[in-house]
């Protein structure tokens, strides 16, 4: 009854519209051949590629749609039964895995040769066939020269550097469930330390953020401009920001992964042939070439074409300590997706307050434990670094399949049982957390009233 | 009784038109999205569940009272800004008043991400005031730490809905008034206090409640500062990571409405049973008084004290669109103008397109809002708070989501001719926009409406008016400050409106400049462009606003000029 309502009066609507579309000079366009890429990269990236693209292939005029990742996707499933997307074009490998998972994707089968199966320890390709890596990206450390020297901080190199007290309130991260890359930084940490030590560490590193980002490119943004000194990033955002001309500087410790950055031909696209084109051009030579422009400036996935690059521009295929300590393990990865997000938002995130005040205790009473002994109060610090430590859940419950259901993000069948939601989830472990850092900080509190 | 039916088969009609619309482009869209927020998450089946767990987790409860706190403070703080100049401008023969009622405007066009970059730049723990006063005197402000900053920024960027409202209401009061107190005895403050300001109530009334909803439900500043811990972020947050299934978004979406309808009828209970409506419109607006030098200094130096602190953002803006690198310094390390000629080339097409669909939308809104709050205050008709209600209700409604809805709503239909889908084609943005802003109209053309004497519209069809044609020589033109404000308002805002544009905008050819700054702001290269397109932004956008403030005082000016005979007899 509704929908009929509804369309009626649309096309009453419509009709009334057309006028005014007809007055309207540039929704006109030339039937020429065209190839619409839904992409979430800046311009930098976007015009460079498309100039040096359109220039190979005169005839194709290529359009490029922006959108945040996520809101991509999301335009991407709402406009699927009447398709109008060539391409779509971004980081986040795990965005493709949505998009292939709802049966968006095209499968497509490159024809250029010279690209090796795997970056580090990752396959560059999809091995379904669907998406295909262009670049890689590791995660790394990037640092605002000024900053540092102004607050005389020394620079750190490995994660482990970024759990000392003297970065406390110096250092700014994205979450894990706002981009896709900071998922993977997180993720490879737990898989390198393990479940309880990593989350552990990164907690302790959390204890010294100055803030949460809610953009990932919120974390360069920040270092940039000086509003925290340190930031937890992608390695283009870091080595484009020095290239720009800002006082930073970008280093990859040991335990990162490298990660490809991603495009896929779109089902039903309008041009497949031009989108086949682009895909075959930036994998070309000249195509890889482009990355290594200033602006761009990431990692070709073609060996051959670090040849051109820079003095002391980064090389995983040269050198093997990059991204080669962990050997990432997709499968666990994907068995425990969006608890890890969740986690890390309930722990982190939304109780960064809390959390940086319990850390903050107790590295004041460590540092007033130094050189004395007081096994009482050397007790109650311990004390306080495993209740900040306490996970709410185990590696084994964080995988279980049963459990994940009810973090799934698409909406179930009526047949599928699970028990429990999100919401009721969430709540628990808050109010665990919450106890537990408040605890942790008086019991630091009572350490350093006793040295 | 059989003339008073017929006589409300006009309204009736409009209404109807009225409530068609809201209904396809507002109530429509937004059910097919947020009807998840009723729904078991497990089984699909209807539920009120999820609002149990809302109300019983500690994070959203915290989240409730930092978003009623950051309103309320935001709500007092504007308050401040806008009382001196609204009543420096209206009350004093005042050099600059139109310039200073102009700039007072700018900072509701803060272009998106920008403004917040430059605040942080100005103001942030190491931005440029934190370093001096760290060097001089070995100590800094947290002007921005957490709810600090959400505060000062949105109250720098919404108070403009105080001063429009209230300089309208101002204007509109009838000097008889103070004639009158005057003769009895009252005199300054007590003038001000007992007459001047309760008359203005409606207008005042309709900016606080704006400014209130406006930072209760917006997630734009709290993001880009990086607070969390508050309603609207949070129900962000969660409708935008990818998947869309988790009902907690649309709940506190639900009740993000629902907490500003309440507002709104409390404000409506605050303004009831009492009457604001002056029956003469004489010589248009208070008497402006002469200052004397020493008190005009000390206007001035008010004035000029409250422009800086809220044109700050766009000085900072400013200074950022024309710096090479500015990173951990007081200043921008050097200058230059390669940010604007790298945007000029690509920003004419943004421009042309803000301005096109930021006029008709606020167009669109004007007309709306002038028919609403007509059929509301003047009509009998059944259900009519109904329609102020749910245009009200878009101010609640995240861009995201109305966005989504159009998306999912009219995606399957195809417009005629041109033959795409509705959802890609230019025109859907005009019609989000509308919705969107059609809030700012409305307060501002009902608490116009408020101020007229229904007794004046009586008059004119006892002398044999139709009841059209009363609206349109009497009603419409005793409302035109109140519909200049709205019009000024709506398109100021919708000219930098980001989070349903962007799910919309379907080709590059078709979008505005908040896109365009967007784009920009992705990268670190692009800061300076993206700060240099926000500058073009704001100037246009004031310079429309200048324009329309000229236009309307010099219609005033002629009218008063027209009436100032009978006025005096």
């Amino acid at each position: 009854m509704k929908k009929f309502c509804v369309n009626r009066s649309l096309g009453f609507i419509g009709a009334v519209l057309v006028a005014a579309a007809l007055v309207m000079p540039f929704q006109a366009r030339a039937l020429e051949d065209k190839l619409i890429i839904v992409t979430s990269y800046p311009p930098d990236t976007t015009v460079t590629i498309k100039k040096a693209f359109e220039k190979v292939h005169p005839g194709i005029t290529v359009e490029m749609l922006k959108k945040k990742t996520t809101a991509g996707i999301k335009y991407l499933q709402e406009t699927a039964a009447k398709n109008t997307s060539d391409m779509f074009w971004a980081s986040a490998p795990d965005a493709f895995e949505v998009l292939k998972g709802d049966d968006l994707l095209q499968k497509y089968t490159v024809k250029v040769t010279g690209i090796p199966a795997k970056v580090g320890a990752f396959p560059i390709n999809d091995p379904d066939g669907y998406y295909k890596g262009f670049a890689a990206s590791g995660y790394g450390i990037m640092w605002n020269t000024r900053y540092l020297k102004a607050k005389k901080l020394p620079v750190p190199g490995e994660w482990i550097d970024l759990v000392k007290p003297i970065y406390h309130g110096h250092v700014g991260m994205s979450a894990p469930s706002r981009s896709g890359t900071t998922h993977l930084t997180v993720e490879t940490l737990l898989q390198g330390e393990g479940w309880e030590q990593g989350w552990s560490m990164w907690k302790d590193i959390a204890g010294n953020f100055k803030t949460v980002t809610e953009r990932s490119f919120g974390v360069p943004d920040g270092v940039n401009s000086g509003q925290f000194g340190i930031g937890i990033v992608i390695d283009f955002f870091g080595l484009s920001s020095k290239a720009s001309g800002f006082p930073v500087d970008f280093v990859y410790p040991t335990v990162t992964t490298l990660v490809p950055a991603n495009f896929a031909i779109v089902k039903n696209a309008p041009h497949p042939k031009a989108a086949a084109a682009f895909i075959e051009f930036l994998l070309s030579p000249a195509g890889q070439e482009v990355l290594l422009d200033p602006k761009i400036r990431r990692l070709p996935v073609n060996p051959a074409t670090y040849a051109k690059a820079p003095a002391g521009f980064p090389n995983p295929f040269k050198d093997k300590s990059i991204g080669a300590a962990v050997k990432f393990d997709l499968q666990l990865s994907k068995s425990r997706y969006n608890v890890v997000n969740s986690l890390f938002d309930v722990m982190i995130t939304y109780r960064l307050a809390d959390l940086r005040e319990a850390v903050g205790a107790i590295q004041a009473a460590e540092a007033k434990l130094k050189g004395k002994s007081n096994a009482e109060a050397a007790g109650l610090i311990k004390e306080a670094r495993a209740l900040v430590a306490a996970m709410p859940i185990s590696a084994a419950k964080a995988s279980e399949k049963d459990f994940n259901k009810i973090f799934k993000k698409k909406r179930k069948k009526a047949t599928t049982k699970v028990t429990g939601r999100q919401a009721e989830v969430e709540r628990e472990w808050d109010a665990k957390v919450t106890a537990n850092y408040a605890k942790a900080k008086a019991l630091a509190e009572k350490a350093a009233s006793m040295l | 009784m059989k003339s008073f039916l017929r006589s409300q088969w006009g309204p009736g009609a409009v209404a109807l038109l009225l409530a068609l619309f809201l209904f396809i482009f507002l109530v429509v869209p937004v059910l097919r999205v947020i009807y998840v927020a009723f729904q078991d998450p497990n089984t699909g089946a209807l539920t009120l569940v999820n609002f149990a767990d809302f109300f019983r987790s500690s994070l959203f409860q915290e989240s409730s009272i930092n978003s009623i706190y950051v309103a309320v403070m935001a709500v007092i703080l504007a308050s401040f800004f806008s009382l001196p100049l609204a009543y420096f401008t209206t009350r004093f023969n005042f050099g600059g008043a139109i310039l200073i009622q102009t700039l007072g405007i700018v900072p509701l066009i803060m272009p998106p991400f920008v403004g917040a970059v430059a605040m942080l730049l100005l103001f942030g723990e190491n931005g440029s005031v934190n370093l001096l006063l760290d060097e001089w005197f070995g100590f800094t402000i947290p002007f921005m730490e957490g709810l600090n900053g959400v505060i000062l920024v949105e109250s720098v960027h919404y108070f403009p809905f105080i001063l429009i409202n209230l300089s309208a209401a101002l204007n509109n009061i009838d000097r008889a008034m103070e004639e009158s107190a005057q003769n009895l005895g009252a005199s300054g403050i007590r003038l001000f206090r007992r007459i001047v300001f309760p008359l203005a109530m409606p207008g005042y009334v309709a900016g606080a409640s704006l400014v209130f909803l406006k930072v209760f439900d917006d997630l734009g500043t709290p993001l880009l500062l990086n607070v969390n811990n508050m309603l609207a972020p949070q129900a962000y947050l969660r409708i935008s990571s990818i998947g869309i299934a988790d009902p907690m978004g649309y709940v506190i979406s639900v009740i993000l409405v629902a907490f500003s309808l309440f507002s709104l009828w409390v404000a409506f209970l605050a303004l009831k049973g009492k009457d604001y409506a002056t029956v003469q419109k004489g010589g248009g607006g208070l008497m402006k008084r002469d200052l004397r030098t020493w008190e005009k200094i000390g206007c001035y130096a008010v004035v000029l004290l409250v422009l800086g602190l809220v044109l700050s953002p766009h000085i900072g803006l400013a200074l950022l669109s024309f710096g090479t690198v500015w990173s951990f310094s007081v200043l921008p390390d050097a200058f230059t103008v390669d940010h604007y000629f790298r945007v000029f080339s690509t920003s004419s097409q943004y421009i042309n397109n803000t301005l096109l669909y930021a006029g008709l939308a606020a167009a669109i809104d004007v007309v709306l809002a002038t028919a609403i709050a007509y059929i509301v205050w003047r009509t009998k008709l059944v259900a009519r708070k109904w329609l102020d209600y749910v245009a009200m209700g878009a101010v609640a409604i995240p861009g995201v989501v109305l966005g989504i809805g159009y998306l999912r709503t009219f995606h399957a239909f195809d417009v005629p001719i041109i033959d795409k889908p509705l959802a890609t084609w230019w025109v859907i943005i005009v019609i989000a926009l509308a919705v969107r802003r059609l809030p700012y109209a409305l307060r501002a053309c009902v608490a116009a409406l408020q101020q007229i004497s229904v007794m004046l519209e009586e008059a004119a069809e006892n002398i044999g008016a139709t009841k059209a044609r009363t609206v349109r020589r009497i009603v419409v033109p005793l409302m035109s400050g109140g519909i200049v404000a709205g019009f000024v308002t709506s398109f100021a805002t919708a000219s930098v409106e980001l989070s349903a544009t962007i799910m919309l905008v379907s080709a590059e050819a078709d979008a505005p400049l908040a896109y365009g700054i967007y784009e920009f702001m992705q990268s670190a290269a692009g800061r300076g462009p993206g700060a240099a397109l926000g500058i073009i932004a704001v100037v246009i956008v004031g310079a429309a606003t200048y324009v329309s403030h000229r236009v309307i005082e010099r219609g005033e000016r002629k009218r008063s000029a027209e009436v100032a005979l009978p006025a005096g007899v």
